[in-house]
């Protein structure tokens, strides 16, 4: 495991694989499952990996507010990891950096995969776009997270005080960069028609935090998106299905 | 030793049939507006007594819930700066964190400050949990956001010279201007309740008062130390006006009496983990490893220790079951006879090293307005004079 500094943060950045490279974004909760999928990429793809600040062991300095700092964070990173013109991939929070990313710096993203991504409001006023995570019981977010929660959601009671806390400050880094707007910004489709790059959009079919029905409209809002509805999948389809899911990544 | 009145203003009618959950998801046409303006009116009628009877008035707010429809905590605070002389008036308090413009609340107090006539004490308060989703706001630096406020609030009632300039990270001001200025100067007296060391020393380097409430025999020494050490390293002497502690009262011409309306107002206490459990632990409101346990425990920790308090000697009680003597075993609850209240809250006022304010609950759930009302009497009557010699600031 590598670190790199960029404007005051401390950031955790794995690396494996070698070829052309990939950038993965990793979405707001569960990055200790992603392991199969990491090693699915890794044997096409230098995959890089970082931990947004705030997450793992990156660090949270007070000037990151928003996740347009995360976006300018990673276009930094790209640059000083010469990771020439990447394949993008943003997981739900993720994707929504990558989106931010996309339409400030169309031309240093080669292609962009979104996986069960967020950050762009579809629906009206009184409509919630994205399910209200950690404001439902825990038991109801594992079910409209997972497919099959039961294989996928970790053991908590199993793990370490260092583990647990880890997850905690992910859940609350999440909400201090996506509390309100809730898992959007307002105005990120109003410059939609930027994400010039071809678009891969895998979203699984059992998504109860962004709904299917979401996918298809943000498919219909970008230039050049293809979606892929994956089954027996919830948010995290590169969880559940890992090999088929790095298999449409590696195919696009 | 001062004493105020605090009341929530319970909307108790609809306890029973909304179950479970007494806050934040329950409909509203569970509630009567035709009830709710009686109880609005008799909870006001007792607090307009204790200004004929030498005690002081302490309002709250929660927001969404049937344990409190005092959802504006300067409201009944307006009304009462008219309809009292006396009495000082307590906000504990205002949200500083949750509001989304904080130069209305210095408009708010000092307006309160000015009608009264000089009797506003300014309560700034986190909020519990429960408040983050009514509010919608941020869990995550809740306390960075509440300093500012504070800040910002204390600058908007201490500036008399015209317009200033506030853009800070999470308010943005460009011409703040503050009429009427407050009657008290250089601002009212600012409280702030407290449960943890950390916030105690924080409010002792600004010299504000603190209060306690639910934290007993066990904790409370150990937060007014912790603000007396700091407030001591400020170079400020920690006068027992800077400490207060909230406490449930019942107190009756048998010990049968005081008993039975302890019981009543102790509703406060058993309502108070009546919620859903993802209210109670928002990520980024809690300390990291609060928040590990209530993920390991599936969302279901916190609750718990809402529940449970200590008696003195460290015996764990629950609050959903606990009989009067448990709550005065833990220094929840004064209950009895005056004589009996008196001594009890003079062990535990000795217990803690001696405190100013005693913030009592007189009122709360199903108590009635008659036995409220002689609740307040009896206790001005006979305990209050005694109380007067404690803790002389």
């Amino acid at each position: 495991m590598a670190r790199i500094k960029i404007a005051g943060a401390d950031i955790e950045v794995q690396s494996e694989g070698a070829g052309r490279p990939l950038l993965f974004l990793h979405g707001e909760d569960y990055f200790g499952q992603h392991r199969p999928f990491f090693e699915a990429l890794a044997k096409r793809f230098r995959v890089v990996i970082p931990r947004h600040p705030g997450f793992g062991s990156s660090s949270l300095p007070d000037t990151f507010r928003t996740v347009d700092d995360l976006a300018y964070l990673y276009l930094d990173l790209i640059e000083n990891m010469n990771l020439e013109r990447p394949l993008l991939v943003g997981a739900s929070l993720g994707g929504w950096i990558a989106l931010e990313m996309a339409v400030r710096a169309p031309a240093a993203i080669d292609k962009l995969a979104l996986l069960g991504t967020v950050g762009v409001k579809m629906g009206a006023r009184e409509d919630r776009d994205f399910a209200d995570i950690y404001q439902i019981p825990e038991t109801e977010m594992r079910a409209l997270t997972f497919a099959d929660p039961g294989r996928f959601v970790p053991k908590y009671a199993e793990l370490s005080q260092d583990e647990l806390v880890s997850i905690a400050r992910d859940r609350e880094s999440t909400w201090h960069f996506a509390w309100k707007p809730y898992m959007h910004n307002p105005t990120l489709k109003t410059w939609l028609h930027r994400v010039r790059m071809p678009t891969l959009m895998v979203w699984g079919e059992q998504d109860g935090i962004a709904r299917v029905d979401y996918a298809r409209a943000l498919s219909r809002a970008l230039p050049d998106a293809r979606l892929e509805v994956v089954p027996n999948a919830g948010h995290y389809p590169q969880i559940e299905q890992a090999a088929k899911v790095a298999a449409l990544i590696e195919a696009f | 030793m001062q004493v105020w009145h605090f009341s929530e203003m319970a909307y108790h009618p609809a306890w029973d049939s909304l179950g479970h959950s007494l806050r934040n998801t329950i409909p509203s046409r569970a509630c009567d507006p035709r009830v709710a303006a009686d109880l609005y009116h008799r909870y006001l009628d007792e607090w307009a007594l204790c200004d004929e009877l030498g005690i002081n008035i302490m309002t709250n707010e929660h927001h969404a819930s049937a344990t409190c429809i005092d959802s504006v905590v300067t409201v009944p605070m307006a009304i009462l700066a008219r309809e009292t002389k006396k009495a000082r008036l307590l906000c504990l308090g205002m949200p500083i964190a949750n509001r989304q413009d904080i130069v209305r609340i210095a408009e708010e107090y000092a307006m309160i400050d000015v009608i009264s006539r000089g009797r506003v004490e300014m309560g700034f308060v986190k909020g519990s949990p429960l408040e983050i989703a009514p509010a919608n706001s941020n869990p995550v630096k809740m306390m960075e956001r509440y300093w500012e406020a504070h800040d910002l609030i204390i600058k908007a009632m201490t500036t008399h010279d015209g317009p200033f300039n506030w853009e800070g990270k999470h308010f943005h001001y460009r011409q703040v201007n503050v009429w009427p200025r407050p009657w008290q100067q250089p601002h009212p007296p600012v409280w702030v309740p407290c449960g943890s060391h950390g916030t105690a020393e924080e409010v002792a380097e600004r010299g504000h008062v603190i209060a306690t409430l639910n934290t007993g025999y066990t904790r409370t020494p150990g937060l007014f130390d912790a603000y007396r050490k700091k407030a001591a390293a400020c170079g400020r002497k920690a006068t027992p006006d800077r400490l207060a502690y909230l406490g449930l009262v019942g107190v009756g011409h048998t010990k049968e009496e005081g008993y039975r309306r302890a019981h009543q107002v102790a509703d406060y206490s058993r309502t108070t983990p009546r919620g859903v459990a993802e209210h109670f632990s928002p990520p980024g409101y809690n300390p990291l490893p609060v928040a590990a346990q209530v993920l390991q425990n599936d969302g279901k920790g916190l609750i718990g220790s809402v529940l449970t308090v200590q008696s003195r000697n460290g015996r764990r009680i629950d609050a959903a079951t606990a009989t009067v003597d448990d709550f005065i075993d833990a220094g929840l609850v004064f209950a009895g006879t005056p004589d009996m209240v008196f001594d009890q809250i003079k062990q535990f006022h000795d217990h803690c090293g001696g405190f100013g304010h005693f913030l009592m609950m007189a009122q709360g759930g199903h108590i009635t307005h008659e036995d409220t009302v002689d609740n307040l009497k009896l206790f001005s009557k006979e305990v209050l004079p005694r109380l007067a010699e404690l803790s002389v600031a």
